[in-house]
């Protein structure tokens, strides 16, 4: 393919968007709820990175975050070379980036019909009211949609799928090179589902699309990703090819994750969860390894020192925040695993 | 999961097998006139309603009398006396005429009002539901210092300390509605500011007008006006009770509330007289009672 994207600035080898320690806190009377604490990674161009995590453990905000809905409150983000509120300003941002989100039901507005909201985009970012509608028909057609049937539809008449579509729809119109998919179809049945992330894989080589799939369904992940980012309690655990965490899982959390899916083999279901209880609350999080308290390894230097997330940038590796995958930490498995 | 092939989306727009394609595409407010229209009772109202709208207008047309025209010796006469269908007043005015006129100031002060108070009252609501913080605060505590008064006294105190007349009746009448307004709307727009589509919006690039424009007024729209139309009744209510007290319309201005004050020294005389405005009254408000009923029922619809 010969098509170039006049907004491609730094070329193939530029990151699509790097997030350096992101942090966002909030307020809650007097306690501080540490939603995303410190969270780096890269994100390169064309490829799918895949957040999992608990619910609570910051996805969302993340995603949030990168679309500066949400303002960090430390944190320094790349977005093709270009630092956010420096070189490139929020609006730029967002005719770039676009985000589908989780809740079909409440992510479209019940007054509109569809075609009008996903024409709503380009019509606020400059295009004549003709030109936008003759995008959002462009559009529906691509996510699979006949804009003569379902454009003068009302979101209460569509179906859970097609109103997902919908969504997908509405972020594409604003013809962005980055999507972030917010639990997009975490909220659909399983055929439907199956349509829905194929779409995504077609729209994504068509339209040259680079995706951050946040999902907590590991299968859909693995399904769609190529690259893992594991969160726990708003940081990064685990990050790497999905190959390579999927077939070997470096920290105790990313294991237990995997351990918790159903198997399809009965042999090889297991009795008891791997892990019990609720992540601790992100208001005041444990000392030391955040993970220390669930995790059956856990020991003094775990609540001493927190485990680092080393050579992040290095898109080979494959890391753990973890003292067992570092030698030398004090930590008497250290370098097993 | 599998690897599965991928579909040819270009290729095949999807057909749905639930649900075949709707030949016919229904907005909200078309779905709301469908749901009104096989509302019997609450169409025989409108009609009423409407009926009572425009007599008030066409008053000079169909009033047989002048209103104003007095008569010494046919004070007080019973129905059909020398052609006054429902008799003469307390000062030999025609009765039906002053009736049919006295509407025309009644739903005046039943109307403007809550039109005011919608504009004012809905605008203040938004702005705070939608701007949050200080300024939800701000907007929201002084509604409440209006809050603390009952609607009544508020208005009485309000229309005694600017001396009466039509115009600062419906000026009191609207201080009183604002607050209730204000507050239905911050509530519907505060609810309304949280969902997801509103988050979208935002990140496609939208400005806070543009979003409140396309994507919030529509929806509060709802509540505000089904709650706006169950108001028109207590208006009428209200602003007869202004006048009633001499606070609202001056004599000899015909108003329904007025003719109430002037004629109740007749009570004995002419009882049937007497209640004539209040039978008036009571008939358009619980007509505009039982509408707004019927309005909220079709306009109260889960999707």
């Amino acid at each position: 393919m010969t098509y170039v994207d006049t907004r491609d600035r730094g070329g193939a080898a530029q990151p699509m968007l790097i997030a350096r320690s992101l942090q966002r806190h909030f307020h809650v009377k007097d306690a501080v709820v540490r939603a995303v604490d410190g969270v780096s990674f890269t994100l390169y161009k064309g490829e799918t990175l895949g957040v999992v995590g608990e619910s609570g453990c910051g996805k969302s905000t993340l995603a949030r975050l990168l679309l500066h809905l949400v303002v960090p409150d430390k944190g320094e983000l790349i977005f093709d070379g270009d630092t956010v509120g420096e070189a490139i300003n929020t609006a730029d941002l967002r005719r770039q980036v676009q985000m589908v989100f989780q809740d079909s039901y409440s992510s479209l507005n019940p007054r509109m019909p569809v075609q009008d909201s996903v024409a709503f985009g380009p019509m606020v970012q400059g295009r004549k009211k003709s030109e936008a509608r003759s995008i959002a028909q462009d559009i529906l057609i691509k996510v699979g949609l006949r804009p003569d049937l379902f454009g003068p539809r009302y979101p209460h008449e569509l179906s859970g799928g097609q109103k997902q579509r919908v969504n997908i729809a509405r972020a594409l119109a604003v013809g962005p090179r980055m999507v972030i998919l917010d639990e997009a179809v975490s909220a659909l049945d399983k055929s439907v589902e199956a349509q829905v992330l194929n779409l995504l894989r077609q729209l994504k080589r068509t339209l040259n699309l680079t995706y951050l799939f946040i999902s907590h369904d590991l299968n859909v992940v693995r399904y769609i990703s190529d690259r893992v980012l594991v969160m726990y309690l708003g940081q990064v655990v685990e990050l790497g090819p999905a190959a390579e965490v999927f077939a070997g899982a470096r920290h105790p959390y990313t294991q237990a994750l995997l351990g918790s899916r159903l198997s399809m083999d009965a042999s090889r279901r297991i009795e008891s969860p791997p892990l019990v209880g609720d992540p601790p609350s992100p208001i005041n999080p444990p000392s030391g390894c955040r993970f220390r308290t669930r995790c059956p390894h856990a020991e003094d230097v775990c609540a001493a020192k927190m485990p680092a997330l080393e050579h992040w940038e290095d898109r080979a590796s494959h890391v753990a925040a973890c003292h067992m995958t570092t030698a030398g930490s004090g930590h008497s498995l250290a370098g097993t695993v | 999961m599998s690897e599965q092939a991928i579909l040819p989306v270009d290729a095949a727009p999807e057909v749905e097998v639930e649900g075949a394609p709707a030949t016919r595409v229904r907005s909200y407010w078309q779905s709301v006139l469908y749901r009104l229209r096989h509302d019997w009772i609450t169409m025989v109202f409108g009609a009423i309603v409407l009926a009572i709208i425009l007599i008030a207008i066409a008053a000079p047309l169909i009033a047989p009398f002048d209103p104003y025209q007095q008569s010494i010796i046919g004070r007080l006469k019973p129905f059909g006396w020398r052609g006054h269908p429902w008799g003469t007043d307390e000062l030999g005015r025609d009765m039906m005429s002053r009736l049919i006129y006295g509407g025309r100031i009644s739903l005046l002060m039943g109307l403007a009002p809550v039109l005011v108070a919608t504009i004012i009252g809905g605008a203040l609501g938004v702005i705070g539901g939608f701007a949050g913080r200080i300024v939800n605060t701000a907007i929201m505590r002084t509604m409440d210092v209006f809050y603390a008064f009952p609607s009544v006294l508020l208005a009485v105190a309000i229309s005694g300390a600017m001396g009466g007349g039509v115009f600062t009746g419906i000026i009191s009448l609207s201080l009183v509605f604002i607050p209730a307004m204000c507050r239905i709307a911050e509530t519907a727009t505060a609810q309304i500011k949280i969902l997801d589509y509103i988050e979208a919006a935002r990140a496609s690039g939208a400005g806070t007008l543009t979003i409140v424009r396309h994507h919030v007024l529509g929806n509060v729209l709802g509540p505000v006006f089904i709650y706006a139309s169950s108001l028109v009744s207590v208006s009428i209510l209200l602003a007869s009770g202004l006048s009633f007290l001499g606070l609202g319309v001056q004599p000899p201005e015909p108003d329904w509330g007025l003719m109430l004050s002037t004629l109740r020294q007749s009570l004995y005389v002419d009882p049937l007289g007497c209640a004539m405005p209040g039978v008036a009254i009571f008939v358009t408000s619980i007509c505009f009672n039982l509408v707004s009923d019927g309005v909220r029922s079709a306009m109260d619809v889960r999707e």
